[in-house]
């Protein structure tokens, strides 16, 4: 467990020390700001223009802005998640430092861990930024808290899986660029295979579309868990690891 | 302290280590000399536990590299070729790392790294980023964050590679005092280096180990003690002439051109062992009027002998 910390603390010196992490935080503040915005005013507009009809209902705040506005911002973190875990292994290689690392008394795992876990703490605090953005309508309106939780929950899962994914990638390379490019290419490719679905029902659509990472996201953001859902994101994540692990092993069986 | 046997290490095309063998005993600081891409570096980081070898056994004050390497890494400090360093970090913060990841209990964590800086000199700059360091002090972070954990054994691959002469000697200073406290092993091709450092010296060359013996046996073992005489015969007798003069000299073995110019020439001259040589070629050059300008004793140096060992003329045990 102290190595872990160890590891993630140094890593997060150097997310805070550079300018990555302040660079990402201003790119998901700004962004959640403009749409939070956006969203917000099409609901007043909207609502207006209903109880002009003289309909009683008005829109429903979660179903109208919070939910859509969490999925174009889980898009936007599918493009900053390269730039968090494309670092992580591919600097320790190109300056050196990854021999410190191996001939260190830790064990693999937890230099992975350590690492993977510095990202995740950069992510959850991108999303936390959100927050603010969110306490506007909970200070004006009534939304109700409990889907904009799993959302919260369901976006956070599906950023931990794809830096699993990217922290993998890392270790095949020692360029920085390589690893950023391949990280957000996989990335796509697991959102485009959801598409599969939507025109074709084989079973290999299915399947496609279970790998699929966005299909799982959705029921988050409506506010239900599912297990299928948190096993998919479990599994996604151990595998990322494993798969990082087995790398880290066969490049001193290579090197 | 250190034994290796019979270790290999195969690449898909090439040995980059083959089959070698050394034992390094405890306080010792060994030479580990070579050519560049002889195998020193692989060596290391076979022991380092950085790479498993294809074959042969290793082992670090008793534990095997490959069976237990978590007890060895404990025990082991490292400078590779290129310091470890992060250039973002402050030397104090990068040092506080190093230390929690070497395991360095919390409690000790400020004295021992305040003594380690103290030792190697960097704790007027412990506050600087060290992208701002110079080489020099760069090299001395590199060998503090080896020497952080107090292990027992330290490996520093080429630790004076890249410094300026002043620098040079300060680290060479520095790897002395650490002798006794700690078993030293330090690569380079660098011969006056292990001449100065170390007691012992491992050749290796071409993945092998050429020869294994300490500095002062190899220099005086390269059998006998060579002379340089330097004559300036004003144009009157060639280096032809003078080098059978030379050769005339009782106890002289053997006579080597070494430089010839029109008028200047400079013989290295082998007399049989136990001889002295030197006040007999003295004489031998004044008397045939000639000018003495040079007579020194070069007792064969490392260099000789290291060339000697590694050179195309074939290698020898």
């Amino acid at each position: 467990m102290r190595n872990i910390w160890t590891i993630c603390r140094r890593e997060l010196y150097s997310y805070f020390v550079s300018p990555v992490a302040w660079v990402l935080m201003a790119i998901f503040a700004i962004l959640g700001g403009i749409l939070t915005y956006e969203y917000g005013s099409l609901y007043l507009v909207q609502n207006m223009r209903m109880q002009a009809q003289g309909e009683q209902a008005g829109l429903n705040l979660n179903e109208v802005v919070i939910a859509p506005l969490l999925s174009q911002m889980a898009i936007v973190s599918v493009f900053l998640i390269p730039m968090i875990s494309m670092r992580l292994f591919a600097e320790e290689k190109r300056q050196g430092t990854i021999e410190l690392l191996v001939t260190s008394p830790i064990t693999d795992l937890e230099l992975v861990v350590g690492k993977w876990l510095s990202a995740v703490i950069l992510l959850a605090t991108l999303f936390g930024l959100l927050l603010v953005d969110f306490g506007f309508f909970f200070r004006y309106g009534n939304p109700d808290w409990k889907p904009v939780a799993t959302g919260f929950v369901g976006v956070l899962l599906q950023g931990l899986a794809l830096l699993a994914f990217g922290t993998f990638i890392s270790t095949v390379t020692k360029n920085q660029i390589v690893a950023g490019a391949v990280g957000f290419a996989f990335a796509l490719l697991l959102i485009f295979l959801g598409w599969s679905i939507e025109f074709n029902n084989s079973v290999l659509a299915q399947v496609l579309s279970y790998i699929s990472i966005t299909t799982h996201l959705d029921s988050f953001t409506r506010g239900v868990i599912d297990t299928k859902d948190i096993v998919y994101y479990l599994s996604m994540i151990s595998l990322g690891l494993f798969l990082t692990v087995r790398s880290l092993e066969s490049l001193r069986w290579r090197s | 302290m250190i034994q290796v046997d019979s270790l290999s290490k195969k690449y898909a095309r090439h040995t980059a280590v083959n089959n070698i063998s050394f034992t390094v005993e405890k306080g010792d600081i060994v030479g580990f000399l070579g050519p560049n891409g002889a195998g020193k570096t692989t060596t290391m980081r076979m022991l380092t536990c950085f790479m498993p070898p294809t074959s042969g056994h290793a082992s670090v004050a008793g534990f095997d590299v490959f069976e237990k390497p978590a007890e060895v890494k404990k025990r082991i400090g490292y400078l590779p070729e290129t310091p470890p360093l992060y250039p973002e970090m402050s030397v104090v913060d990068y040092l506080m790392f190093v230390a929690r990841l070497k395991g360095v209990a919390s409690s000790d964590l400020k004295s021992r790294i305040g003594s380690t800086m103290e030792r190697c000199s960097v704790a007027d700059v412990k506050d600087k980023l060290i992208s701002k360091l110079s080489k020099g002090y760069r090299q001395r972070v590199g060998l503090a964050q080896a020497i952080i954990h107090n292990p027992e054994v330290l490996i520093l691959d080429e630790p004076t590679s890249g410094l300026d002469p002043k620098q040079i000697n300060e680290t060479r200073e520095l790897i002395k005092s650490l002798a006794g406290d700690h078993t030293i092993i330090l690569s380079t091709h660098i011969l006056p280096e292990v001449e100065s450092v170390c007691k012992n010296v491992i050749i290796i060359n071409q993945g092998r180990v050429v020869a294994t013996d300490s500095v002062a046996h190899l220099k005086t073992g390269s059998g006998s003690s060579a002379v340089q005489v330097q004559v300036d015969t004003a144009g009157l007798a060639d280096a032809q002439a003078v080098r059978q003069r030379l050769e005339q000299v009782s106890g002289v073995s053997k006579v080597v051109d070494l430089i010839v110019t029109p008028a200047v020439f400079t013989f290295e001259v082998e007399g049989l062992s136990g001889q002295n040589v030197r006040g007999e070629l003295a004489r031998a050059v004044v008397q045939s009027g000639w000018q003495l300008l040079e007579l020194k004793s070069s007792s064969a140096s490392l260099e000789s002998v290291f060339l000697q060992l590694t050179g195309s003329k074939g290698i020898t045990q």
